[in-house]
């Protein structure tokens, strides 16, 4: 079970971003402890992409606040978010098409050898590790990533995310591609990483596999946050009506 | 029944020609290079392919080769640069400046001092730079496109190297400076030897190294023969490049006249090679350094990244504006150098020094498999790519092909390669 009475990992205080004229997220409250799982859940457009990019630094929010343990972290760029042990698998998955898997892995922090020149043949045999725990099925480690199905492409974002000891990973619809078998290996995978006291943000279309596998679901509507309930206090038609008519029918009660 | 069906299905190591693994793309344009020799060879009567012609086409591409290089990172960055003569222009201008009126004159060195060939030099390599960050700046940081920028760029620096030099030829040029020209600075025979054999023993060196590295970490490697194979082609190449042109001798007369001022008398019979050009040298080493950059660096790491995917680069914490302006600076660099060898080949300072080399530079890299739409290319290629221009040029020239033929048939030819180009990568199945 989560423990609630500590600092959580992460608060984003009444985060707001604009893009022109549109309030992609209107001061937005979320937090997230220790060994958690929330999930995001919005329809299309309600703003969950923009909300967790605030986070993992590809956007810089225009106001509010972002905490991690406790204390303010200021987060402008995709560096300073990997500073804070933050990794995102994003919705796009965020590939460099001509690469491989090893290269795209490891894009941005790459194994060097003593003369600083990359070390191909090190990052290609820890791609091989991760790949080995993750997808046994993954075979094409030397081709462009441009070659993989989308399953697969999403297995390298994930390693990615993975192998670099993350304490708070950010999931961005990871499941959208993937087959059941595959959906399960997720699955499981979110399960241990869970156990080993990493924080997850999950965003997903799914209600079913949310309530399976999240400990609180977070609703958004036009950019603003409808509330933030425990799986167990709710069902699924809660959660449902909670995404269409943009109300919280507990709050209501 | 034939061999190739009674094959096993899946043969744990690559049989016959594909267990060297070698690039077919690399074996298709040399392919095409020598096609093209032997063809000019026979429609001249047996002069293209000879050691002084060879020597000839080496120095010519040089200036071209080191831009082309620079302009591979360019365009895998989805940019282009249209300024490449322009800049070579001003660069040139600098220098020739440097060494007739700033370092004798301003300094009060006086015209033969040792240090106005590497004074020159640094001027124009801190030029080219500091052009090319700047462009890179407002591509990178203003987000002009990078089409618009060099286009301005093509006429600012043409008539900036104008000024430079109140329109004026600036030359001769420094003696020490002139060695980086080609036939006025070669190794001679003894040293090209040397020169080759250290090339090749560093060539079989890194291919045993790779080896080790993959055995290393459990990698599968060729089988030895085939590594064995491919060490004796590259050394026999680089071997028989050497003796190629150690065989063109210099003429007769230019010896006895060196013996004369030395006061000896030339002995019967006695004959020297010119061997390696400095700036073929120059044109080598260019190529090894941004091999390296472009295949066991972070930059050049990241230059390939965010030309496959740009927002997958800056997610990635990837500074993709700096590396604009890296990129352009390079460039930059290489467009000074380039202009080192090309004004040093003319012995002086023109205005005209560099006009349509940015087409040049541009279809050699596009020649040698460099892809417009970024993320893809190679420098080997684009070396490559401009010896094919320049060897078309100069065939053309040598049969007597009229100099407005010559222009449509190498047009043609930059449009046709793109075209094999396609072709190539969709039998090979690459998406993209
Ligand atoms: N870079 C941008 N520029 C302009 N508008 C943007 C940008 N990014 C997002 N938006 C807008 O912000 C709003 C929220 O988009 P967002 O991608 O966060 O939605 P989402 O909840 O992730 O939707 P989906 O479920 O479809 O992924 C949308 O109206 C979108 O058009
Ligand atoms: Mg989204």
């Amino acid at each position: 079970m989560v423990d609630y009475s500590g600092t959580p990992l992460v608060e984003l205080r009444d985060i707001s971003i604009a893009f022109g004229g549109v309030q992609a997220v209107d001061r937005v409250s979320l937090d997230l402890y220790p060994g958690e799982v929330v999930g995001l859940l919005g329809h299309n457009g309600a703003g969950k992409s923009t909300l967790i990019k605030c986070l993992s630094g590809a956007y810089t929010r225009d106001s509010g606040e972002i905490l991690i343990d406790g204390q303010p972290a200021d987060i402008r760029s995709p560096a300073d978010a990997r500073h804070h042990n933050i990794e995102t698998i994003y919705q796009t998955l965020a590939l460099a098409d001509n690469l491989d898997a090893p290269a795209n892995l490891f894009l941005g922090r790459e194994l060097t050898t003593k003369l600083g020149l990359v070390d191909d043949a090190r990052m290609e045999s820890e791609t091989r590790k991760i790949m080995a725990r993750l997808n046994p099925n993954f075979r094409k480690i030397n081709e462009p990533v441009s070659a993989l199905s989308g399953g697969q492409r999403q297995s390298v974002a994930i390693a990615r995310a993975v192998y670099f000891n993350a304490r708070i990973l950010i999931m961005d619809e990871p499941t959208a591609a993937l087959g059941v078998h595959e959906t399960k290996m997720v699955a499981d995978l979110i399960e241990e990483l869970k156990s080993q006291g990493l924080g997850i943000f999950l965003i997903s279309h799914d209600t079913r596999e949310m309530m399976d596998l999240c400990d609180r679901v977070s609703v958004m509507k036009n950019g603003q946050l409808i509330g933030t309930e425990r799986v167990e206090d709710v069902t699924e038609d809660d959660i449902l009506s909670m995404i269409i008519l943009g109300k919280n029918p507990r709050a209501a009660a | 029944m034939t061999d190739a069906t009674s094959a096993p299905k899946a043969a744990p190591q690559r049989k016959g020609l594909a267990a060297l693994e070698v690039d077919t793309r690399l074996l298709g344009m040399i392919g095409a290079f020598v096609l093209i020799c032997l063809a000019f060879h026979f429609a001249s009567d047996g002069r293209f392919i000879t050691p002084r012609n060879l020597f000839n086409l080496t120095i010519q591409t040089a200036s071209v080769a080191i831009m082309a290089t620079g302009m591979v990172f360019v365009i895998v960055m989805r940019h282009i640069d249209l300024s490449v003569g322009s800049v070579l222009a001003t660069c040139s201008a600098v220098m020739a400046m440097m060494q007739t009126a700033v370092v004798p004159e301003w300094f009060g060195l006086g015209l033969d001092h040792p240090a106005i060939a590497p004074l020159a030099i640094l001027a124009g390599l801190v030029t080219g730079a500091l052009i090319g960050a700047f462009h890179g700046w407002l591509i990178g940081y203003l987000a002009i496109p990078a089409f618009i920028v060099t286009l301005g760029g093509l006429l600012i620096w043409r008539n900036v190297a104008w000024y430079l030099t109140s329109g004026q030829t600036i030359g001769p040029l420094n003696e020490t400076f002139q060695l980086f020209g080609g036939i006025n600075g070669t190794l001679g025979e003894t040293w090209s030897w040397i020169v080759g054999a250290l090339a090749a023993a560093a060539a079989v060196w890194s291919l045993i190294s790779a080896r080790r590295n993959k055995i290393s970490h459990e990698m599968p490697v060729k089988p030895l023969w085939a590594e064995a194979a491919l060490a004796l082609v590259v050394v026999a190449g680089i071997l028989g490049f050497v003796a190629l042109l150690n065989a063109y001798t210099v003429p007769w007369r230019v010896l006895e006249r060196e013996f004369a001022a030395r006061g000896a008398v030339m002995p019967e019979g006695y004959s020297e090679g010119y061997g390696l050009p400095i700036s073929v040298v120059l044109v080598i080493a260019v190529a090894i350094v941004m091999t390296v950059i472009a295949r066991r660096t972070r930059f050049g790491r990241y230059i390939f990244a965010t030309g496959g995917n740009p927002d997958a680069a800056e997610l990635s914490g990837i500074d993709t504006r700096m590396l604009t302006v890296k990129v352009f600076a390079l460039l930059g660099v290489l467009c000074a150098l380039a202009a080192v060898v090309a004004s040093a080949r003319l012995t002086n300072h023109s205005n005209d020094i560099g006009i349509l080399d940015e087409l040049r530079v541009i279809a050699a890299a596009v020649i040698g498999g460099t892809a417009l739409k970024g993320g893809i290319g190679t420098i080997y290629g684009a070396i490559i790519g401009a010896l094919i221009m320049q060897s078309l040029q100069s065939g053309m020239a040598m049969v007597g092909v009229d100099a407005p033929l010559q222009n449509i048939v190498v047009g043609s030819v930059l449009v046709f390669a793109v075209f094999v180009d396609i072709l190539y990568r969709k039998r090979t199945g690459a998406r993209d």
